[in-house]
């Protein structure tokens, strides 16, 4: 099996990676590197537990191959407290009991993470349509889709 | 929402604090932040994966197997057949004088449904598994096959499971599990309406969104640790221990954290394989189900058949029920027999019928072997009662909840299974549902209590 060299920042530090060429790259962060937050719940890109976000976007990292995340700058939800506190959006998920399993959680979190980023104020809709990629088959949708509006309201009023 | 305490307030305890209150979830810290350990979070340095060669047919004979080229396939480490299996024929409920055993790990001169394993690989990695499993060569002589209920139960029907010997499940009360009570007949004759239906459900897969599976891990000594996600640990663990003829301290099983299951992972299919593998080749061994042997192998909720005959009279009494239940095992008993003698406990209803008649049959098909779900054996049959209910109030052009009140079981009624009933308290729940739904009754059922004394 050819091996590649595949080096990437995760979430804040540097990864350098010798990788069988055509790993994808949940295989490379949950085996290889030990960041088994990104989950494997279908490995054919339609469940989304396994979503990371890459260079500010949301990707399914068992349909990305790790060999073409040289350089990047990687995120999961392993990552998201900083300094022991937790992020909004997973305090959002704690108190509003968006978590039933946890399975699906941190493909949610991560998808969220980006609809937020990008969209500090969601509507209703447009919550449910970044988590229109992310099965749960535990919770129920609402919950989630509350915790996420919560967090978005927690963040606005840092701002403020 | 409002804890009422005027209902049963001399049978009840006071000082509850509990209810109302929310309670963050123990396990949700590690959910939010990743850090929860699911069975396949477990790595381990060495480890081998296992693929089950299945059955492409629904009913064969096996001839013969050739595992010959496949254990030439670089990576491969070990293959397993039937007869490597200490205690090939199990069945899960055989912990609780539940049987015959009716189930083999890994088939043995049959195949009873289409999927059904019958080899096991254990190579170096899940692609050289893949690739060698698909090496196997099974020889199968295809025998005639049966998948509809009442088909099998016919005489003459190819016989699914010659552990069991007919097409049911033979219980001590004969070929099905039976209720009798008063005497239906006499109460169809005396009844202003009958009404029969047939009411029909399809298998429903749980779909977890993490599939069902285990590491296994090798601690020396001939012990085993097995991380697991199984929703039975100890089902799991005793039957584990009798496939394997291992006394249960050679095996620690590590469970707790499961990524979904709904009842879907009661059945124990990959922890005895797995730490068989392990125990061949003295290497960790992980077994996952792929998402489409999830959807595919694992055991769904039981397709079920009820036929539902009730005789009532114009003033909304049920006078007469009799119903005959089919639950729908698949190939393999699992916990089937035991759904449908829930069926059988369950069919009266919440409601007081002077005359009652149930049977309720456990059928082998040639469909993938089902088992518990949510309610198993009852959530089916209540969809089919309340349906039934509705019809019967539509028969006689009364409210449809109107018409529960005039039959729900109150306290002193004896019940179809000469229980009397304690505790009802179902008057109360439908007239808190009531005004909860906006949907008025009249108000002599407003004034009903489930104390009889109360009217
Ligand atoms: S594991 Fe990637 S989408 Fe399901
Ligand atoms: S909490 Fe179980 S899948 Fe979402």
């Amino acid at each position: 099996m050819v091996k590649v060299p595949v080096q990437f920042t995760l979430n804040g530090s540097e990864k350098a990676e010798l990788i069988d060429s055509g790993a994808t790259l949940l295989h490379a962060l949950r085996d290889k590197i030990g960041d088994t937050s990104p989950k494997g719940g279908c490995h054919q890109g339609t469940c989304g537990a396994c979503s990371v976000i890459i260079d500010g976007e949301l990707r399914l990292s068992c349909l990305t191959l790790a060999e073409t995340c040289n350089g990047a700058v990687i995120r999961t939800t392993a990552g998201l407290a900083e300094g022991g506190v937790l992020h909004p959006l997973q305090r959002a998920f704690l108190d509003a009991f968006a978590t039933q399993c946890g399975f699906c959680t941190p493909g949610m979190i991560m998808a969220a993470k980006v609809l937020l980023d990008r969209t500090p104020n969601p509507s209703r809709e447009e919550v449910v349509e970044a988590l229109s990629g992310n099965i749960c088959r535990c919770t129920g949708y609402e919950p989630i889709i509350q915790a996420v509006l919560t967090a978005a309201r927690a963040n606005s009023q840092n701002v403020a | 929402m409002e804890l009422r305490k005027s209902y049963f307030a001399d049978q009840r305890k006071d000082g509850l604090h509990e209810i109302g209150q929310g309670r963050p979830r123990l396990d949700s810290p590690g959910h939010v932040t990743g850090k929860t350990a699911y069975f396949a979070d477990r790595n381990f340095p060495g480890m081998l994966h296992l693929k089950m060669v299945r059955s492409p047919h629904h009913h064969a004979r096996i001839r013969s197997i050739d595992i010959s080229e496949a254990e030439k396939h670089p990576g491969v480490m070990k293959i397993l057949t039937a007869r490597d299996v200490p205690h090939n024929v199990y069945t899960i409920l055989i912990l609780i004088q539940i049987g015959p055993e009716d189930e083999t790990v890994l088939a043995d001169g049959k195949v009873r449904w289409k999927g059904e394993a019958v080899v096991a690989v254990l190579a170096e990695t899940e692609r050289a598994a893949q690739e060698a499993a698909a090496k196997v060569k099974v020889d199968y002589e295809v025998l005639p096959a049966v998948f509809d209920m009442e088909e099998a139960l016919k005489p003459g029907a190819p016989l699914v499971n010659e552990y069991h010997g007919q097409n049911h499940y033979l219980y001590d009360s004969g070929e099905c599990r039976k209720v009798r009570f008063g005497d239906v007949e006499a109460g169809f004759a005396e009844a202003d309406h009958i009404l029969e239906q047939t009411y029909q459900s399809s298998p429903i897969e749980h779909a977890p969104t993490e599939t069902t599976g285990c590491v296994v891990a090798p601690e020396g000594n001939d012990r085993f640790t097995c991380y697991t996600n199984t929703q039975a640990m100890f089902f799991t663990l005793d039957n584990a221990s009798i496939i394997l003829q291992m006394p249960g301290s050679k095996l620690h099983f590590v469970g707790g954290t499961v990524g979904g299951g709904f009842g879907g992972k009661v059945d124990v299919i990959v922890e005895p394989i797995a730490i068989l593998g392990a125990k061949f080749t003295g290497r960790p061994v992980c077994f996952i189900y792929s998402r489409e042997e999830e959807m595919q192998i694992s055991s769904p909720r039981a397709a079920e058949k009820v036929v539902i005959k009730d005789g009532v009279m114009k003033d909304g009494r049920i006078v007469a029920r009799k119903v005959t239940g089919y639950t729908d095992a698949g190939a393999y008993s699992r916990h089937s027999p035991y759904g449908a003698q829930k069926g059988a406990a369950h069919y009266p209803g919440p409601y007081t019928i002077p005359n009652v008649w149930i049977d309720t049959y456990c059928v082998y098909t040639n469909r993938t072997p089902s088992s518990a779900m949510r309610g198993f054996g009852v959530t089916i049959g209540d969809f089919a009662l309340e349906v039934q209910m509705d019809k019967l109030a539509r028969l006689i052009g009364m409210d449809p909840l109107e018409f529960r009140f005039i039959n729900a079981y109150r306290d002193g009624d004896m019940k179809a299974h000469r229980q009397p009933t304690e505790g009802a308290a179902l008057i109360e729940c439908m007239q808190e549902a009531s005004r909860a739904a906006n949907w008025p009754v009249a108000e002599k059922y407003m004034a009903m209590s489930s104390y009889r004394k109360g009217g």
